[in-house]
């Protein structure tokens, strides 16, 4: 259509937070029937475009218009109300809502009496996780959703709205290869539909695979826009961090020594079973699997700040406390936890005190903390992982996604761990940067820390380890070595119902 | 990246706390002028004397509010202590036997709060509002209507003299050593940022390895203890041990921290403005009681200051929120 007006165009829109510029001159054109990509570094301004055209925020300078009409939305509601869906990049749920509830938040279908029909609530959600390929019942409350399934909730929630726009800001981030097919095919089947998608993600080989054309953005700006079929992904790469990023999987070989964690039939009633591997000094060893088999769940009880219901945790030959994360971490474990902001951040609180969070027991001399000794480690790790943000003392809360993973991923590689734990570690980390962190594990691994990585990219997985378990059902079903792990290999170890056999036989050494 | 994003003198006087040390220099200057007596030498002494409790129990009460939590049977451990303290005295144990046991005493209840409230995860509100009940009641029981109020002179003396020619009274000393003591455990120890962490998310400090239940278990033990101390100054001030003494005196507590900026709904909050909170109440108390107000009306005006210091941050963030709006509309 191509004298149809654009669903949505934005032009020069700007937006501050008091001295940050985190919009400088944000301009994208989104046509009906069409996906649109957005890409760009952390802290490039995707997510603060999209809280504008979502009614977030309100934008400083600029025009924004649905439909040629400009729009000024004051409010989430009214944005809502003018037919567009936003996927926020932080699921926010009620925890005590139920995932129904949630979906239906606001615009509840009413039955007889104006009493809520909670019948046509839940067929209703029914549909919608058929559609998605999820099995979460729709009757739990939203309290304890793994960051995978928040986010389900939020995809569901966003699709039922049957808006004009629908704005994805890194739906995909916690999910693995089964389930983004999934909302791939729903974000097609609404783009059939004449709808207007955007789309964000770090992943460019799902910008390649979903949408038709690219943005790219840079420091609050934008950079380029492009038909995806004519520009390679290295070129976006470079447009982004402006300089090539040469290897994605930095691997560098070490030689596996002892052994430094040992689980032994961990078991955890309807969640996990019969949990055994063990994990050498100088590996990495991924944890592989679809989204709720259990890998998360596994990670937080070796740590412990889950109980288990039997089986043991050793680490460095002495068998650890059930369910005492400080013991863990005297021993020398740690954990990047998958939900960064509620389970690896204190958001209120500065870049320096979260780096220091755990660290900071070592930084006391005769228990008392000196002033600059926090600031100092938090420069140094945060200077490593390259965190953006205005100052050490700015709140956690003002950065973006990306920034507050590093953050995280610094406050743990500042307690010098002997065996680090990841959970989703690039979870929305861009591509630069994220070829820095592979670097880092693989340097630190090569100097003999042990890392059990937990990835639903494939790739990264793929790429990084030495060893792969996979995880299906709450069960470690195949052990693969980094030579025979294919991606058809893991997804077919992975996958309920595929045939099992080649995999659970293969290389269970 | 700069370690700071504002200069030191904003980050210092900019502050919450600075706004209620501006309002105690404010009514302090107002008071001299305007109230009669108000700049007599006892004026300092009086006021030491008299907010030496609230004081003594606000610090410990700082770092419990600030994990999100409360402990309203504070007053009611100034009770139980007062008459432990008195009857110990009665049955023939000297002071520095009696003193050193009422404390502990006061440990032990604040334990009790603390067990129900960490390890038995019951709400603090409604743990502490029972045990206010209970401790004052069994204070009450003890001793029933009558007091005890033979104490030694040299206690007696001890708890209300001054240091020298000075107006300060000798505990002065003391106050400022456990002021000392609490704002560097607030605020310059990994415990104190602990508890202030659990105040923030106490589901992201679990997963940094914060033992909280044993940090809220601490803390009312501490609340205890301290109470406890309170209430063994409170006994040897007036030189009376009473089942209903201090009654009430939790409002006032809670009313001091929270005119210091703690908020109450936890993660923040600093012992300095605290002790300001604490001196303001005192000032108004005492400039209002010399004018000839009644207890009434001063509950009246600390009851007001109390929703005014609770509520304007709130308006304030309110009307920072519409003005950003109103310039994203000027566009
Ligand atoms: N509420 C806020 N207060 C202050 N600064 C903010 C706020 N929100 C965002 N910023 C800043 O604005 C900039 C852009 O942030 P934004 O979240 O839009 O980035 P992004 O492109 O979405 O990055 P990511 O890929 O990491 O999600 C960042 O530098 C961030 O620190
Ligand atoms: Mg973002």
């Amino acid at each position: 259509m191509p004298n149809a007006a654009p669903t949505l165009r934005l032009d020069g829109v700007a937006k501050s937070f008091g001295p940050v510029a985190a919009l400088r001159s944000g301009t994208l054109t989104v046509h009906p029937g069409s996906i649109h990509a957005l890409v760009g570094e952390n802290g490039a301004g995707k997510s603060t475009l999209v809280k504008i055209v979502g009614g977030v925020h309100r934008r400083d300078a600029g025009v924004v218009e649905l439909d040629g009409e400009p729009v000024d939305f004051t409010g989430p509601a009214e944005a809502k109300a003018a037919g567009v869906a936003v996927i926020h990049q932080e699921p926010a749920s009620f925890p005590d809502l139920t995932v129904a509830e949630n979906i239906y938040l606001g615009r509840e279908p009413l039955g007889r009496f104006r009493r809520i029909d909670r019948r046509a609530m839940r067929e209703g959600v029914r549909d919608l996780f058929r559609d998605l390929g999820v099995d979460l019942d729709p009757d739990r409350p939203a309290e304890g959703l793994s960051i995978a399934d928040q986010q389900i909730v939020e995809i569901a929630k966003a699709i039922s709205l049957d808006a004009r726009l629908l704005v994805m800001d890194e739906p995909t981030a916690a999910l693995s290869a089964v389930e983004v097919r999934r909302l791939f095919a729903v974000a097609r089947g609404l783009r059939d539909a004449g709808r207007a998608v955007v789309f964000i993600s770090h992943r460019l080989d799902e910008v390649a695979d979903l949408c038709d054309t690219v943005t790219v953005m840079r420091d609050g700006e934008h950079v380029s826009t492009d038909a995806v079929a004519d520009v390679t992904p290295d070129e976006l790469v470079r447009r982004m961090v402006g300089r090539a990023v040469a290897d994605l999987y930095p691997k560098v070989p070490s030689t596996p020594g002892e052994v430094v964690l040992q689980v032994e039939g961990l078991e955890s009633t309807g969640t996990f079973h019969d949990v055994s591997f063990e994990v050498r000094a100088g590996e990495i060893v991924g944890l592989a699997g679809l989204v709720g088999a259990g890998r998360s769940e596994i990670a937080r009880a070796v740590f412990g700040v889950d109980q288990y219901a039997a089986g043991r945790v050793v680490v460095g030959g002495k068998d650890l406390r059930p369910g005492d994360p400080a013991a863990a971490i005297a021993a020398g474990l740690a954990l990047v936890p998958e939900d960064r902001r509620l389970q690896g951040l204190v958001t209120e609180s500065s870049v320096a005190r979260n780096v220091s969070a755990v660290a900071r027991r070592r930084l006391a001399r005769l228990g008392i903390l000196l002033p600059d000794a926090e600031a100092r480690l938090a420069r140094d790790w945060s200077g490593r992982l390259e965190v953006k943000a205005g100052a050490l003392d700015a709140t956690a809360t003002t950065m973006s996604g990306g920034n507050q993973q590093k953050v995280v991923l610094a406050k743990w590689l500042a307690t010098g761990p002997k065996v680090l734990i990841v959970d989703e570690p690039t979870r929305g980390i861009d591509v630069g940067t994220k070829a820095e962190v592979h670097r880092l594990l693989s340097t630190l691994a090569a100097e003999g820390l042990a890392v059990l990585m937990i990835s639903s990219e494939l790739p990264e997985v793929l790429g990084m380890a030495d060893r792969v378990l996979v995880v299906r059902e709450g069960r470690i079903v195949a052990e693969l070595s980094r030579a025979q792990a294919t991606p058809e290999r893991v997804m077919r170890a992975a996958t309920p119902g595929a045939s099992e056999t080649t995999a659970e036989t293969e290389g269970a050494a | 990246m700069r370690t700071h994003a504002r200069p030191w003198w904003q980050r210092a006087l900019l502050t919450r706390e600075m706004l209620t040390i501006l309002i105690l220099v404010v009514a302090w200057v107002v008071a001299s002028a305007a109230v009669q007596g108000f700049d007599g030498p006892l004026t300092i002494t009086y006021l030491v004397l008299d907010v030496a409790p609230v004081l003594l129990i606000a610090l410990p009460m700082t770092l419990i509010i600030a994990t999100g939590e409360i402990d309203l049977s504070v007053a009611s451990v100034v009770g139980l202590s007062s008459v432990t303290f008195g009857l110990l005295h009665q049955a023939g144990l000297g002071l520095w036997v009696a003193l050193p046991v009422s404390v502990l005493l006061g440990a032990v209840c604040g334990a009790v709060n603390g067990a129900l409230v960490a390890y038995a995860g019951l709400p603090s509100l409604a743990v502490t509002i029972g045990s206010l009940a209970l401790y004052r009641g069994l204070a009450v029981g003890l001793l029933g209507t009558t007091a005890v109020t033979d104490f030694p002179e040299s206690w007696t003396d001890g708890a209300t003299e001054n240091l020298g020619e000075s107006p300060y009274p000798v505990i002065t000393l003391g106050l400022v050593a456990l002021i000392a003591v609490f704002a560097v455990l607030l605020h310059a120890t990994p415990f104190g940022r602990n508890v202030l962490d659990i105040g923030r998310s106490s589901e992201a400090a679990r997963f940094s390895g914060v033992d909280v239940k044993r940090t809220l278990l601490i803390l009312f033990v501490l609340s205890g203890a301290v109470s406890a101390l309170a209430g063994v100054y409170y006994t040897l001030r007036y030189g009376s041990a009473r089942g209903d003494n201090a009654t009430g005196m939790e409002l006032q507590v809670v009313a001091a921290v929270l005119l210091g900026g703690v908020s109450i709904f936890g993660g923040r909050g600093a012992i300095h403005g605290v002790v300001a909170g604490v001196l303001l109440i005192g000032v108004l108390s005492s400039a209002l009681r010399l004018e000839g107000v009644t207890v009434n009306v001063i509950n009246i005006v600390i009851g007001t200051a109390l929703v005014v210091s609770v509520v304007a941050p709130r308006i304030a963030g309110g009307v920072r929120v519409r003005r950003r709006g109103a310039v994203g509309q000027r566009t």
